[in-house]
């Protein structure tokens, strides 16, 4: 029961869970103490005095033999609670072991109990009043028994879900190998850990039973006089709601009240016991794929038209946090060619993708992008109006997912949701736009496009999906081409394809693309030009083709010698770059890949290298300590192996 | 006889729809048997003579005999659940024990208003709490709107713990006696259902609302609402033809428990607002140990809810077309 207890004490940490916490113990106390104290008074019969409004003596007035009734609310407070609490102990007792039979029963009768529980949690719970009623007759214990066993369904499947939970994990299965019978399994491993979400909802159960339980004393059904509880309490003040709406007030007020604690405290406690997700979105905190040997081969470049398709300086990507403002894209510049396959290459956090995102302009809230220029076309994004702004990335920016499966609406024909982007921004009718979207499925190759476009993505391979969603940004003849990760999530045969495809884009409409990517082979085989960012940074910029040749920064030569060829020696562990990338939160003041560098000098960890060119070539790099020539084969001294 | 495996696979799933209805139909069928053995059990378990008990005890022994002979209570059981099964089926449900009247006709002089209000009450609660936490998410997604949060989720956490009864009283303090809008009680005309509607929906669309938003806000943290925002589609679409209909499965199957939720919700109300319903007489038919008649209330309320819920799980299942539930 300790995790009830840490939950109990994390909950009322909480403002709604210490107010609630606090009323429920004020309601248990006044349930005890009230008819010692105010008993007498709520039964003192007052002839003269009857069916008074309010007044000092009496604040809620008097009833219909003058009986004080703020005095008779407070008493009415104990009958009241236990009802409830009778009829949930009720509801746990029939439920929660019908719920633990099937862990019990074998298999058939199993199902046979949980089709009887899927059975009785359709029915509402005044039918069993009025079968309980008509049997029992009218009163408390009817009522209560009604609502008890209208609960049970509930807590009967609550238990079911949990226990089938427990009952399929190993260690229950280990307990069934060795032979330790189905009832001591049940008592010793399944009961005990079902046990907190049950008192968990025990407690809500109590706030809904109460209100039910008032419900039918209200209607005539529950408590009968001369008992009271607060349900008969506002029945008897609704024929007085004319001349004495006050003494409704009272009974209506403890309803609610009580009510509202029981269950403001079932969600405190259910929400202390649910880890909360974090504020950070969570694809940010997504990890990626570990990356996967590939093959080496030259790149082949592509003559690219002149002028930028793009051009971004000085763009910053921060979040607010709970540990100050975190910078994950700390002041990238570059330019893109037309035409030109750029590619963007580092490990996971180093504000590769929310570039990407921040291009687009995607970051989630509450991230703030900012630059110094941030031009598509020749089109400034930041001075534009919003309509146009919003036009020029809908059209002239296409963007591709890592995981196609995810970034298609499972809800939307794959048709439709390529064709609306025409719609919209095109200009085009239903049909026109529908016929456009089949063209883009055909030109990415995808097969008999016009049934794709009818069916459902999930209906679609993955592949196929992430085809379609190629063909999506191509359907307003997009400028640039985004594509973070595209193949990551996919089988490595369908990679080639996909990237081929991309390839064949650029060659078709002279869109230019930045291909981001974990896998420096992939982008070195297919990319003109390779950033390689670091903690938020580039660090280096280069030629594909020269990565061969002679990539100047440590990190890049690093990233290079840990794909392993034909040739790796196999006895050997594979080559790693030893360390992890810094935090976010704390990059350090100079080279943020000093503490993993082994050239890295004081100057290195004081004074951070800007970007700069190498030997007045357009490659440019951010290190002191810039080297030269072919990157060696694995597992030299160059290398930081294990 | 060559089959082309386009042909084969649509009839298959043509198959895989009617085994679904059939299969649902089934378990309606065996439902309504459960009910209906259950409401019939009812007088059988009654301690003492149910008869009896109904006309109390100034009745004369020969009408309390010729009562259990006009109800058939001398007959074998096995017959008298023949008999009223039969009966249901005929739209013979039997006589009431106090009024006299045949049930069937209390029935239907009342059932139709107690299903107004509920069917009326349905519409708004769907009309209005969906859209109402498609906002609220809207505004308060990805952490943005504290405030708006803060006032959404403390005034919809109260107003959905407040009881329709609770509620129909102080609506009707408020708006029948203090104001004068509406009338206090009784169904007389367009105006009357202003108030009971009005105590019937409030809390259901307080915790619906609560729910949608939920939901909504995972909707809107999936990878296809980014793919959606990257189009830079005008809002309406973005969160009626992306958002919506991925939140529609959830939604309908919180309606369909919130429909037989209502059942009970109206039963309470209508007192509150003396509405000519079934609800004050299935009240009535209890206290006074009219049997007959509280199985017949029995019988069509769970019916009502048999049915609403097979046709949830219909509209589930043609809605989605990866839902499980065809599996089911």
């Amino acid at each position: 029961m300790a995790t009830t207890k840490d939950g109990l004490v994390s909950a009322l940490r909480t403002p709604t869970g210490a107010i609630s916490t606090l009323m429920v113990a004020a309601l248990i106390v006044l349930a005890v103490v009230a008819p010692y104290i105010w008993a007498d008074e709520a039964a003192r019969v007052d002839i003269p005095g009857l069916l008074e409004g309010s007044s000092s003596d009496h604040p809620l007035g008097t009833d219909n033999l003058g009986r004080d009734l703020f005095a008779r609310l407070l008493v009415a407070t104990r009958l009241s609670l236990t009802l409830a609490v009778l009829a949930v102990a009720v509801g746990a007792c029939v439920g929660v072991p019908l719920g633990a039979l099937p862990t019990v029963l074998g298999r058939r009768g199993g199902r046979a109990i949980a089709s009887f529980i899927d059975f009785s949690l359709a029915f509402p719970s005044i039918l069993l009043v009025i079968f309980l009623g008509v049997v029992l007759g009218v009163g408390a214990h009817a009522a209560v028994l009604a609502i008890g066993l209208s609960a049970a369904p509930s807590f009967a499947r609550l238990t079911q879900t949990l226990a089938a939970s427990v009952a399929s994990s190993d260690y229950v299965a280990a307990a069934k190998v060795l032979g330790v019978p189905r009832w001591r399994i049940l008592a010793r491993h399944v009961l005990p850990n079902v046990a907190e979400p049950i008192i968990l909802n025990v407690t809500l159960a109590v706030g809904f039973a109460l209100l039910a339980m008032s419900g039918l004393s209200f209607i005539g059904l529950g408590v009968q006089a001369p008992s009271y509880d607060w349900g008969r309490l506002l029945n008897e003040a609704l024929g007085r709601i004319y001349v004495h709406p006050e003494t409704a007030l009272g009974p209506a007020a403890a309803v609610v009240i009580a009510g509202l604690a029981f269950n403001s405290l079932g969600e405190a406690l259910a929400a202390a016991a649910s880890t909360r997700p974090a504020a950070v979105p969570r694809r940010l905190l997504r990890e990626q794929k570990t990356p996967h040997p590939a093959s080496v081969s030259s790149a082949v470049g592509a003559d690219a038209a002149p002028g930028p398709a793009l051009v971004v300086e000085d763009l910053t990507v921060s979040f607010p946090s709970r540990f100050g403002v975190i910078t994950p894209v700390r002041g990238i510049s570059f330019a893109l060619s037309k035409g030109e396959l750029l590619g963007v290459v580092g490990e996971s956090a180093s504000g590769k993708s929310l570039t990407a995102l921040a291009l687009a302009q995607l970051v989630p809230y509450p991230g703030r992008v900012s630059a110094t220029r941030l031009e598509i076309d020749g089109h400034d994004l930041r001075t534009m109006p919003t309509t146009a702004r919003k036009r020029l990335l809908g059209t002239s920016l296409a963007m591709v997912f890592q995981d196609p499966g995810t970034s298609l609406n499972p809800a939307l024909r794959v048709g439709r949701q390529i064709a609306e982007v025409g719609e919209v921004h095109g200009g085009l009718g239903r049909r026109a736009a529908m016929r456009q979207a089949v063209e883009r499925l055909r030109g990415v190759r995808m097969s008999s496009p016009a049934r794709r476009a009818r069916q459902y993505p999930h209906e679609l391979s993955g592949g196929m999906r992430q085809r379609a969603m190629i063909a999506m940004g191509l359907m307003a003849e997009p400028k640039v081409v985004v594509a973070d990760e595209p193949t990551s999530a996919l089988d490595v045969t369908v990679q080639q394809q996909i990237l081929q495809l991309l390839r064949k884009v650029r060659d078709d409409t002279g869109a230019s693309a930045i291909l981001i990517s974990h896998d420096i082979a992939v982008v070195a085989q297919f990319c003109d030009r390779v950033l390689v960012m670091y903690a938020g940074r580039i660090v280096e910029d280069v030629e594909a083709g020269a990565l061969h040749t002679g990539p100047a920064h440590p990190y890049t030569r690093a990233l290079l010698a840990s794909i392993p060829d034909m040739s790796t020696d196999r006895t050997q562990p594979l080559a790693t770059i030893a360390g992890r990338p810094p935090d976010a939160s704390a990059i350090p003041d100079g080279c943020a890949f000093a503490p993993r560098c082994d050239f890295a000098t004081d100057r290195c960890r004081e004074d951070r290298p800007d970007l700069a060119a190498v030997d007045s070539t357009w490659q440019r790099v951010a290190c002191w300590y810039p080297r030269t020539g072919p990157v060696a084969a694995q597992n030299t001294p160059e290398l930081v192996g294990q | 006889m060559a089959v082309s495996p386009l042909s084969a696979f649509r009839s298959a799933a043509r198959n895989q729809t009617a085994r679904f209805l059939v299969r649902r139909l089934g378990r309606l069928a065996a439902s309504m048997l459960g009910l209906l053995t259950i409401s019939f059990a009812m007088i059988h378990v009654i301690p003492g003579d149910p008869v009896r008990a109904a006309l109390g005890p100034q009745a004369s022994a020969s009408l309390v005999e010729q009562r259990r002979a006009e109800l058939g209570l001398d007959k074998p059981i096995l017959e008298q659940y023949l008999d009223y099964v039969t009966g249901i089926f005929t739209g013979d449900l039997g006589t009431s024990l106090v009024s006299n009247l045949p049930v069937s006709q209390i029935i239907a002089d009342r059932l139709p208003n107690s299903a107004q209000l509920a069917g009326i009450a349905f519409v708004v609660i769907m009309g209005l709490a969906v859209p109402l936490g498609m906002l609220a998410a809207v505004l308060t997604r990805d952490g943005r709107g504290r405030t708006t949060e803060l006032v959404f989720q403390g005034t919809t956490g109260v107003l959905a713990v407040v009881p329709g009864f609770v509620l129909g009283v102080a609506l009707v303090y408020l708006f029948a006696v203090e104001l004068g809008w509406f009338p206090v009680a009784g169904q007389t005309g367009p105006e009357s259902y202003v108030l009971p509607v009005a105590a019937l929906c409030i809390g259901s669309i307080a915790a619906l609302a609560r729910i949608v938003r939920a939901e909504t806000l995972d909707v809107l943290g999936e990878d296809y609402m980014r793919t959606a925002r990257g189009k830079r589609l005008p809002a309406r679409l973005e969160y009626l033809r992306h958002a919506l209909p991925n939140m529609l499965t959830s939604t309908v199957t919180i309606g369909g428990l919130l429909l037989s939720g209502l059942v009970g919700g109206t039963v309470l109300v209508e007192i509150v607002f003396a509405w000519p319903g079934l609800g004050v007489t299935a009240v009535s038919s209890v206290t006074q140990q009219d049997f007959a008649l509280a199985q017949a209330i029995m019988v069509v309320l769970g019916a009502a809810v048999l049915v609403a819920n097979l046709a949830v799980d219909l509209i589930l299942g043609f809605l989605d077309p990866r839902s499980t539930i065809r599996e089911q």
